[in-house]
């Protein structure tokens, strides 16, 4: 059971957004997609969930290409939230879970108890189930992204995928989210902007750079002050703790008014 | 979501009140008219015509009945349903509160298609009104659609797009109408274009009817799909939704309901926008229960315009576009302050 990249190749028009790239997820594990803005993150995270059809090389699912699994049993097997995906429909916490129970249903099999219940789970998963009721417009950035998860949960995958799931969520709610997604059972691959949340809680990571990947390997192989300083732009220094976790302290050459106001600069 | 979960029972209950309502509404519109018929008679001639039950009715009431004013009403419903519909599906699909027919140029494309065929006699007798409706509907879509997609997609470019392309579909029928229509012909074209029920006869019926039944049925086949649209295109695909053939086959189904309806009546706007925000009022966003909700109050709206098109000035006819834009307006004006479905 697993996703697999092989020489994967995304393009829009002539300009080929990534490039060249091999990738295996392992089950269970939580990989982490780290990049600078524009290093293809979202476009991989595309072609992972069988969204973007690659335009050379190959994206499996068990072995077999995902064109060949079919958008609905690729659904049932992979959960994708995207980065901002919102809507100005009125409808309820409830009703958004319930859309993941879409590649479950048709026509001869409508909804049943069943999916209630797999829904009322969801809902607890991400500690929801008393906002049941409560309609989308009026939920929190942090809520939001919650009932995304759920609804993604909803559709029993063995893969979930998020495209920065903590953007636009204060400290707490970013940690939380974070912890949640990590307590899941399932394998988790998400692109996360903050390298040291990155550090915290991926078995893995994936480093991009200009549409390909660069390296893939724990995060003290790859949280390393060369590579920050040549993939991200920036000077820092990693501290590794004796569990071999590491944090980043990131230097700043910028002028402080602290600096200024102290004579530390002429 | 009460309502999908009433199950089955409580669904087919719905429907056949719905049904019932709307079959009384029928009756009503064919009682009322220059010539008040009492609704008794309309019920017995009705069932002269559907089983021989051999009533005793005035033969020119019957004429009247029969012939006229029941033919319309089923087109006038059929006709409301039908835009309601497509209003529905185009607002799901394409992520915009604002998409209907008439918004995105596929009433005016039709409309260019209906009078080049009637006109510039398009296509040597070959193409019928209908056909030269249809395609016109098409071409006006492909080239709002290509418009949007080169402006960048947004959910706002194909309004805008939408806007250009009604203006430029409008323009070319004016300009063919002056050009190559003879006084009269342009006067009774305008008149059409602006919604007109009145040459209506039950052959027309035949055509629209099974038109919005299997228009209906197709979109309420892809319900589930179109719910699945509520956070867009790729949260549709990521939820195993074949987000181009639904594409395709909604919109072409949607067009290919407006060009049949615009080429009986003429294009009618505000019916398309306005009755899908309303059902949505009521149910909710769920599409299996808002498709047939909309073409039901669609249809009853449609009737309700047409009986009063007919009543409003004593001896005359209004269009019926008329109609439904002096209620449509000030309806959506009170909807997007109430419900704020529009933000």
């Amino acid at each position: 059971m697993s996703i697999e990249l092989r020489n994967v190749a995304w393009s829009v028009g002539f300009k080929k957004i990534i490039e060249d790239v091999s990738l295996a997820i392992e089950p269970g594990e939580f990989l982490g997609l780290i990049g600078p803005n524009g290093s293809g993150k979202t476009s991989m995270m595309s072609v992972l969930a069988g969204i973007r059809p690659p335009s050379g090389g190959q994206a499996l699912l068990n072995g077999s290409a995902m064109k060949k699994v079919g958008r609905r049993n690729l659904a049932r097997k992979i959960g994708f939230v995207e980065q901002q995906a919102d809507t100005i429909d009125r409808i309820t916490v409830r009703e958004a879970v319930s859309l993941g129970r879409t590649p479950y249903l048709s026509v001869l099999s409508p909804w049943s108890t069943r999916d209630d219940a797999i829904v009322d789970d969801a809902l607890c998963a991400v500690d929801m189930a008393a906002m049941a009721d409560r309609m989308w417009q009026t939920l929190s950035g942090g809520e939001k992204q919650r009932v995304h998860i759920a609804r993604a949960l909803a559709q029993e995958p063995t893969y979930l995928l998020l495209d920065e799931p903590t953007n636009h969520l204060d400290i707490r709610h970013q940690l939380g989210l974070l912890e949640l997604v990590g307590r899941l059972p399932l394998t988790v691959v998400a692109a996360l902007h903050d390298l040291n949340h990155a550090a915290m809680f991926c078995d893995r990571i994936a480093m991009m750079a200009k549409g390909r990947l660069i390296a893939v390997g724990r995060p003290v192989e790859i949280l390393t002050p060369e590579n920050l300083r040549d993939v991200f732009g920036v000077s820092a220094s990693v501290d590794v703790d004796d569990k071999g976790r590491c944090v980043i302290r990131f230097q700043t050459s910028i002028t402080t008014l602290s600096d200024i106001k102290e004579g530390r600069v002429a | 979501m009460g309502l999908v979960r009433s199950g089955v029972i409580g669904r087919i209950s719905a429907g056949g009140l719905a049904l019932m309502l709307l079959l009384a509404v029928l009756a009503f519109a064919a009682s009322v008219g220059e010539t008040a018929i009492p609704v008794p008679t309309v019920i017995d001639t009705i069932a002269n015509h559907l089983w021989d039950a051999g009533n005793a009715v005035n033969a020119i009431d019957a004429g009247i009945i029969w012939n006229y004013r029941l033919s319309r009403a089923v087109v006038a419903a059929a006709c409301g349903a039908a835009l309601a519909v497509s209003g529905a599906v185009l607002q799901a699909l394409l992520r915009n509160s604002l998409a209907d027919p008439y918004l995105l140029g596929i009433s005016a494309g039709a409309s260019t298609g209906a009078v080049s065929v009637v006109i510039l006699g398009l296509g040597a007798g070959m193409l019928g009104l209908s056909l030269g409706a249809f395609l016109g509907a098409l071409a006006a879509f492909a080239f709002v659609t290509l418009l949007a997609w080169q402006a960048g997609r947004g959910t706002s470019a194909i309004i805008l797009a939408g806007v250009a392309g009604s203006q430029m579909f409008n323009a070319l029928t004016a300009y063919i109408v002056t050009k190559s229509a003879s006084a009269e012909q342009a006067r009774g074209i305008m008149f059409w274009l602006l919604g007109n029920l009145s040459g209506v006869r039950w052959s027309d019926a035949w055509l629209a009817l099974p038109v919005v039944v299997v228009g209906l049925v197709v979109c309420l086949w892809h319900a589930r799909a179109l719910d699945a649209f509520t956070f867009g295109r790729d949260s549709a695909a990521s939820l195993g939704v074949p987000v181009r053939r639904v594409y395709v086959v909604l919109i072409a189904t949607s067009a290919l309901m407006t060009a049949v309806m615009v080429s009986i009546v003429g294009s009618i706007g505000f019916v398309g926008l306005v009755i899908p925000h309303a059902a949505r009022f009521f149910v909710g966003n769920n599409h299996g229960v808002l498709l047939p909700l909309s073409a039901v109050i669609g249809a009853l709206f449609m009737v309700g315009a047409d009986v009063l098109s007919r009543v409003i000035v004593p001896g005359q006819v209004l269009p019926i576009g008329v109609i439904t834009a002096l209620i449509g307006a000030p309806a959506f004006a009170l909807i997007l302050c109430h419900g704020r479905v529009l933000r």
